[in-house]
């Protein structure tokens, strides 16, 4: 079961994902969960909201300053934090490939922590998953014109239906050995080139 | 058959030349392996990911695996140290305004660490607000010559003025963007802030500590058990990358292949400064031919006396609290006996101590080797401090904090 009482601090300067992590954080029971984008402000935000768990992205330049900031917290009697629990290297390793590293304040059991950490990282791939979806989508539909606008050209100038205009590029693709969104980008160069 | 590869981690810094001049000039295939390089950003990423496995070695800090080993860091991995990278490639930048507070307290300009102290202290002195800077990371040789600057120029540095992390390339802006008064990292960042932001370079490592160290090739323990051959290759590629690197008809070459994108993405000009030993401060360009030794005069071999010294100052500035098993912990960090083994058939000229004194040498003098001597530099503190690793608890008694 969550523990809506641990207070949760994300460090993230993707809004986007760090606003999935939030969400996803949120709906599994966990009230108490704050987002900045930039370290600098990790400051006043520990201060305001006295974090248990902390999540920062690996590729985040500043992790070594929001671990000098651990220490000096240390210096005045605020929690430490630290990795989730040093034997769990499997977990660990997880995490970093994932992209996501949690910091734990000293003593907290790692029962408690774990379903925060399994959560953070399954939003993490499936934000991953999100990004590269939308990516391969746009990619399609940008391919898709193309293939229209060349198909268009063929009709007009050949005086073909769509159908053969489509069936003459696959087969000039085939032949060549080259992709079909290949093919249509050249054509449409060429005409470019050749129009009036 | 293919060789096998290894996969090393690094930061865009000057220090990663010898990895990097294993990789770029065929060394680590002439030693038996592909070395594969990956940039990151951070230092705690390099250690994580070194702990984790990701990489097989990295250029690391050479505080950094004693940290480790000392349990200071999140990830308990024992690691070792079995070659360094060099000596010096440091040095301590202040912005334009402060400098020019340094220079009315009497500053020369000349990169000496005393007078350049001498005048900070003044400047600390009379500001009305608290002196900032930076360093790329708490276990780094930054922190430590940095606050050993400090502190003999009679300024406190948790009291006295504030200090912070952020990762190299950041430094620069930073400092440009008035978020920082000084910060001490390894070059090009104090050439970029002289070029960029109108910096001035107050005093260099060679300076506080002539040929001390700095970066290391570290490993997990466990790994280097696993594969000592690969371990001896690594440590024969970055002594021979740093042999090659030392001779100055090579520097030029050096500053041109670290210049390219995939290593520092700067300009020749700024990046062979530190190589040739000509360093523009922002006020003069003043010539320190030692400002960063690739490898003569053992500067490849892990002294356990210069992982006391850092223990010493762990202690120092409160991060270990000491004992003997601490103390013996740090030694072990450092791997000579490894440095030793891989050599040995080259013929290397090798220390025949594991341990030494510093702080004692004002010229280049000669040390008993395996076999013969050998030369090795200089090695005063600017303060004239001794470090003696029979007497580390001395040294950190001397050193209490007032």
């Amino acid at each position: 079961m969550p523990s809506p009482d641990l207070s949760i601090l994300i460090i993230d300067e993707n809004r986007i994902r760090a606003s999935i992590i939030e969400e996803g954080l949120r709906e599994a029971g966990y009230a108490r969960v704050a987002v900045i984008h930039d370290v600098n402000e990790v400051g006043r935000t520990i201060a305001l909201t006295m974090p248990d768990v902390i999540f920062i992205d690996l590729e985040n330049p500043k992790r070594d300053t929001l671990e000098h900031f651990f220490s000096l917290t240390r210096a005045i009697q605020r929690p430490i934090a630290m990795f989730v629990d040093r034997s769990d290297g499997t977990m660990i390793e997880k995490a970093v490939e994932a992209g996501v590293s949690a910091y734990v304040v000293d003593g907290l059991k790692k029962e408690r922590v774990k379903p925060i950490l399994d959560m953070a990282i399954s939003r993490f791939n499936a934000f991953s998953r999100l990004t590269r979806e939308l990516e391969e989508a746009r990619s399609a539909l940008e391919e898709r014109k193309i293939i229209d606008q060349a198909k268009g050209i063929l009709m007009k100038t050949k005086g073909l239906s769509e159908p053969d205009a489509y069936a003459l590029l696959r087969k000039t693709a085939m032949n060549q050995n080259r992709r079909l969104i290949d093919i249509a980008q050249s054509l449409i160069t060429a005409a470019n080139l050749l129009g009036p | 058959m293919s060789l096998p590869h290894l996969t090393a981690g690094f930061l865009p810094l000057l220090d990663s030349a010898l990895l990097v001049l294993a990789r770029e000039l065929g060394i680590a295939e002439e030693e038996g392996f592909t070395l594969g390089l990956t940039r990151e950003s951070s230092w705690a990423n390099i250690r994580d990911r070194t702990a984790l496995g990701h990489f097989d070695i990295a250029l690391v800090l050479a505080p950094m695996p004693i940290a480790a080993n000392l349990g200071l860091t999140p990830i308990a991995k024992p690691m070792i140290a079995p070659v360094m990278t060099g000596l010096g490639n440091n040095a301590i930048t202040v912005s334009a305004a402060i400098w020019s507070a340094m220079a009315d307290a009497g500053a020369p300009g000349d990169l000496a660490a005393g007078p350049a102290g001498r005048a900070l202290a003044k400047v600390v002195q009379s500001s009305t607000r608290k002196l900032r800077f930076g360093v790329v990371h708490q276990t780094s040789s930054h922190n430590y010559e940095l606050r050993y600057w400090l502190a003999a120029s009679g300024i406190h540095p948790d009291r006295d003025v504030e200090i912070v992390v952020l990762p190299p390339p950041l430094l620069p802006e930073a400092l440009g963007t008035d978020g920082l008064d000084g910060y001490c990292v390894g070059e090009p960042w104090n050439s970029v802030g002289v070029a960029q932001f109108g910096a001035r370079i107050a005093t260099t490592k060679s300076s506080i500590w002539q040929r001390s160290p700095d970066k290391a090739v570290g490993m997990r323990s466990d790994w280097a058990k696993q594969n000592p051959d690969l371990v001896a290759a690594t440590i024969r590629a970055i002594y021979r990358a740093g042999e090659w690197c030392q001779r100055p008809e090579n520097r030029l070459q050096a500053a041109e292949i670290m210049a390219r994108p995939a290593y520092l993405n700067q300009p020749v000009d700024i990046v062979s400064r530190a190589l040739t030993g000509q360093i523009d401060g922002g006020v003069h360009q003043v010539t320190i031919p030692d400002f960063y030794v690739p490898h003569e005069g053992a500067a490849n071999f892990p002294w356990k006396s210069h992982a006391l010294w850092y223990y010493s100052q762990m202690v120092r500035w409160g991060e270990v609290t000491p004992n003997q098993a601490r103390a013996e912990i740090a030694a072990a960090t450092f791997r000579p006996d490894l440095y030793r083994a891989a050599l040995a058939p080259l013929g290397a000229s090798l220390p025949a101590d594991d341990y030494r004194r510093d702080g004692d040498q004002a010229q280049s003098h000669t040390i008993a080797a395996v076999t013969g001597t050998m030369q090795a530099g200089p090695n005063r503190f600017f303060d004239g401090k001794v470090f003696d690793p029979d007497a580390v608890d001395s040294y950190i008694q001397s050193q209490a904090t007032k």
